[in-house]
């Protein structure tokens, strides 16, 4: 009988450490896994909503970076860490959406395996072509692909890169199989773009954006329902007659499976206070980067995001015969 | 060239203010540590120093970052000097002649002759960036991939002039690079190549992982197999800083190899690699006697570090003219610009020129630093060498584990460096040169990767790589480097068959 009282005692000693260590989150700093390297567009806004983040919880957020195989390296690192609100991650299209065509043995299910905090930031995808292309609208564009199928090079950062799986998206749509000219990185594709070797490839709009201000490229459309403040003068693809192709490359914050509800709304809460901030939505939009709207924010709308995202890209890559392993 | 100079004036003005020049000399100072210790490389750190820059300016921040960069490649020659670990691929070539220097007591002026070697490339090459950064931006354009990969061919037959011994073996080891970087997923097709079914191995083999592997711990091991050398190294410190003779000795290598590497470095995909392996196939092949190299010669210690901080300051020419990162550590710029609100980009020089100014001007502020940082410190690091190696040994190794798990917070990285140590200490046993390895794993990828897209574009004809004139040179002088190359030894071999 003491043994039982004892620890039944213990336990809810331990019980109430438990709600009293959720009642004071965080009391560490937090961990934000962002899978892939430093630099790139996914760790820029990691960055920039982060440190508004961090000042609302009253702890650093710490932002490491896991990169590695499209970025699943670190999503399963995340997805399987502690679900105590310590360790949270930025996941983006190719991790929560192309992933489960891409790879088949993924060790996380996107729709199933998280705690969804919030939708952080889009950045529109832009079809964009060497300078040279002899067509300077995209109707231009698409005859002259379709009259020249067998000429034409889509350059893509590699297997598995939002480029990759947007062009794949672009290509399937409009119905042509242009030679693919892989690269590893954005850099090394748009130095081939820029020097007239390849023809054309769907980036995000903050890697192409200087480019096409600079005279470099050619910008066809943008692949949003409203033109960019960013690229005030390139037409969306709706206005430039092809509305299909609409796909922009979100980035938002999960949590693991299991991470307490309160801790979710806790981090929730300062997501959607960062993207309110005056100076974080100032620097998200310089990026070219489109703030989610407050439905859009919230862990639910996230969830239906992500299940969507699962059900459009499967079926495109998989036609393709996209696969990366 | 009164613009360069109102330019470069503003640059100077920016540079010179109280706080960017504390900034520049804190950066320097933190890379020049990094750079020393072995592992830590710059990605990391300025990865782990960004948020620290969210409070500055966007210029001091820059400035601060570059000389968080260049500050690492100073230091990595020193760990590559005096443990004979590279830091950087850039480095694998100083610790041929700067490592046996060390172990012949001149570990003082190998390190003193790296460094003023590498500042008068740094002045060169921030000179050259000022008034030939724009027009040089087309030489980035020029090399597609049919160029690339005949500048890779190329390469490949240097990292054959590099062997020390048999070249045969150098070929052998030439190879396994190559082979160990075709691990990994397959770049056009998504498939995976003999990774064993193991995840980590998907994104392939990292070289800091082989190279603190093969140099780093398999040096450890093979010290600790025979102790008595070591002594030999404590003993005999000798002079601290070059004479005279070393100057004569050096002058020409380093003017020739700041030339290569400020060329190279312009190159898209990481050509600045090229420069130090480049820079040391050329001073041992004009060398009056060049089986000196590889047993402590001076010219192969000044030439490659020349050619490497040359080409890590052109690299810049890219990022600040074009906006395209020509490596890893441009793109974390790339980054850090973009989180300070400036969109990198041809439209930098013109929309923000007290940054695009400031930074070319305080990169030579930052090499004056180094140098400053640098020569009174040689004495200091000359000193570790003295350090008992049953305390310095569980050191080095300590450290290479926290900077292998620092770039990717991989604990699979940290099992292979060990992995790899191994593996080198039999090569070392063995015979083989692990340096070839490493340039063939370097250029191995690049070279892979550049064939099939060249391929792919000219639809698998083999005669783009004669047709583009740039291409078809450079595998002209490949072919003219190997004949030179092996004669001697085909020659040396018949000799040998005969005698026996």
């Amino acid at each position: 009988m003491k043994k039982i009282a004892l620890t039944l005692a213990a336990g809810l000693a331990l019980a109430a450490t438990g709600a009293q260590a959720q009642g004071n989150y965080p009391q560490r700093p937090i961990t934000m896994i962002v899978p892939f390297a430093a630099g790139g567009p996914t760790d820029v806004i990691a960055r920039i909503v982060g440190d508004h983040m961090s000042r609302t919880l009253g702890q650093q957020i710490v932002i490491e970076n896991v990169a590695g195989a499209g970025g699943t390296t670190g999503i399963t690192r995340g997805a399987q860490s502690q679900p105590d609100g310590y360790t949270i991650m930025m996941g983006h299209m190719g991790t929560h959406g192309a992933a489960p065509a891409l790879y088949p043995n993924l060790k996380y299910d996107p729709a199933k395996d998280f705690a969804p905090i919030g939708l952080a930031a889009g950045t529109p995808i832009v079809i964009v072509a060497k300078k040279d292309f002899p067509a300077n609208d995209l109707k231009g564009f698409l005859d002259y692909m379709k009259a020249n199928a067998d000429k034409v090079n889509m350059a893509h950062a590699g297997v598995g890169s939002v480029s990759h799986s947007t062009g794949i998206f672009f290509n399937s749509v409009v119905k042509v199989k242009p030679t693919m000219v892989a690269y590893r990185g954005t850099g090394p594709a748009l130095n081939d773009l820029m020097a007239n070797t390849v023809d054309y490839m769907t980036d995000q709009i903050v890697n192409v954006a200087p480019q096409i201000l600079g005279g470099n490229i050619k910008a066809y459309a943008i692949a949003t329902p409203e033109r960019s403040p960013a690229l005030p003068n390139v037409p969306t693809t709706k206005e430039a007659g092809l509305p299909d192709y609409e796909v922009s490359a979100w980035n938002a914050v999960f949590a693991p499976k299991g991470t307490p509800p309160e801790i979710v709304a806790k981090l929730n809460d300062a997501l959607v206070k960062s993207l309110d901030d005056e100076n974080t939505r100032k620097r998200l939009l310089d990026l070219g980067g489109v703030i989610p709207s407050k439905e859009e924010r919230t862990p639910a709308a996230l969830q239906k995001l992500v299940e969507s995202e699962v059900a459009r890209w499967t079926p495109v890559l998989k036609a393709a015969g996209a696969s990366a392993e | 060239m009164g613009d360069l100079v109102s330019n470069l004036s503003l640059g100077f003005g920016v540079a010179l203010s109280f706080q960017n020049l504390g900034l520049a000399f804190l950066g320097c100072l933190v890379g020049t540590l990094i750079g020393v210790l072995p592992g830590v490389g710059p990605i990391a750190t300025i990865a782990m120093l960004l948020p620290i820059t969210f409070g500055l300016d966007p210029v001091g921040a820059l400035i601060m970052l570059a000389g968080i960069y260049y500050g690492a490649q100073y230091g990595g020659s020193t760990t590559a000097i005096l443990v004979n670990i590279p830091g950087e691929a850039t480095s694998v070539v100083t610790t041929l002649d700067g490592h046996q220097m060390a172990r012949q007591g001149r570990a003082g002026i190998a390190l003193g002759i790296a460094a003023i070697g590498s500042f008068f490339a740094g002045t060169v090459a921030t000179v050259v960036i000022a008034a030939l950064g724009a027009p040089l931006t087309s030489l980035a354009l020029i090399f597609g991939p049919a160029e690339y990969f005949s500048l890779m061919v190329m390469g490949l037959v240097f990292a054959v002039v590099l062997a020390r011994g048999s070249i045969l073996k150098a070929i052998a080891m030439i190879l396994v690079g190559v082979l160990l970087s075709t691990v990994g997923l397959d770049l056009e097709t998504g498939e995976e190549r003999m990774t064993l079914g193991l995840p980590f191995l998907i994104d392939g083999i990292d070289f800091a992982v082989l190279a603190m592997g093969v140099f780093g711990i398999a040096e450890i091991l093979r010290n600790l197999d025979h102790t008595e050398t070591r002594d030999v190294v404590r003993q005999a410190i000798g002079r601290l800083l070059p004479n005279r003779e070393d100057f004569r000795q050096s002058y020409k290598p380093v003017l020739r190899g700041t030339f290569i590497g400020a060329i190279l470095g312009i190159l898209p995909g990481n050509g600045a690699v090229l420069g130090p392996f480049a820079s040391y196939t050329i001073e041992k092949k004009l060398a009056k006697d060049p089986s000196r190299f590889g047993r402590g010669a001076i010219e192969g210690v000044a030439g490659p570090e020349s050619a490497n901080n040359a080409g890590a300051q052109t690299s810049f020419i890219p990022l600040l003219t074009l906006g395209i990162p020509p490596n890893a550590v441009m793109a974390l710029m790339v980054g850090a610009m973009t989180i300070h609100g400036i969109v990198p980009g041809p439209q930098v020089m013109t929309r923000n020129p007290e940054l695009f100014w400031g930074m070319i001007a305080s990169m030579w502020v930052g090499n004056l630093m180094l140098l400053v940082i640098n020569l009174p410190m040689v004495g200091m690091w000359v000193r570790l060498l003295k350090v008992p190696y049953h305390l310095m040994f569980p050191a080095i190794l300590m450290f290479c584990c926290i900077g292998i798990y620092s770039i990717n917070s991989l604990p699979t990285d940290v099992m292979f460096i060990g992995f790899f140590g191994i593996v080198g200490y039999l090569l070392i046993k063995f015979g083989f040169e692990p340096a070839p390895m490493l340039l063939g794993f370097v250029l191995g990828k690049l070279l892979e990767e550049n064939l099939r897209r060249a391929l792919i574009l000219s639809r698998g004809s083999l005669e783009t790589f004669i047709d583009r004139p740039v291409s078809g040179v450079l595998l002209l002088v490949a072919v003219v480097l190997l004949v030179v190359a092996l004669l001697p030894s085909i020659r040396k071999g018949r000799d040998e068959v005969f005698t026996e």
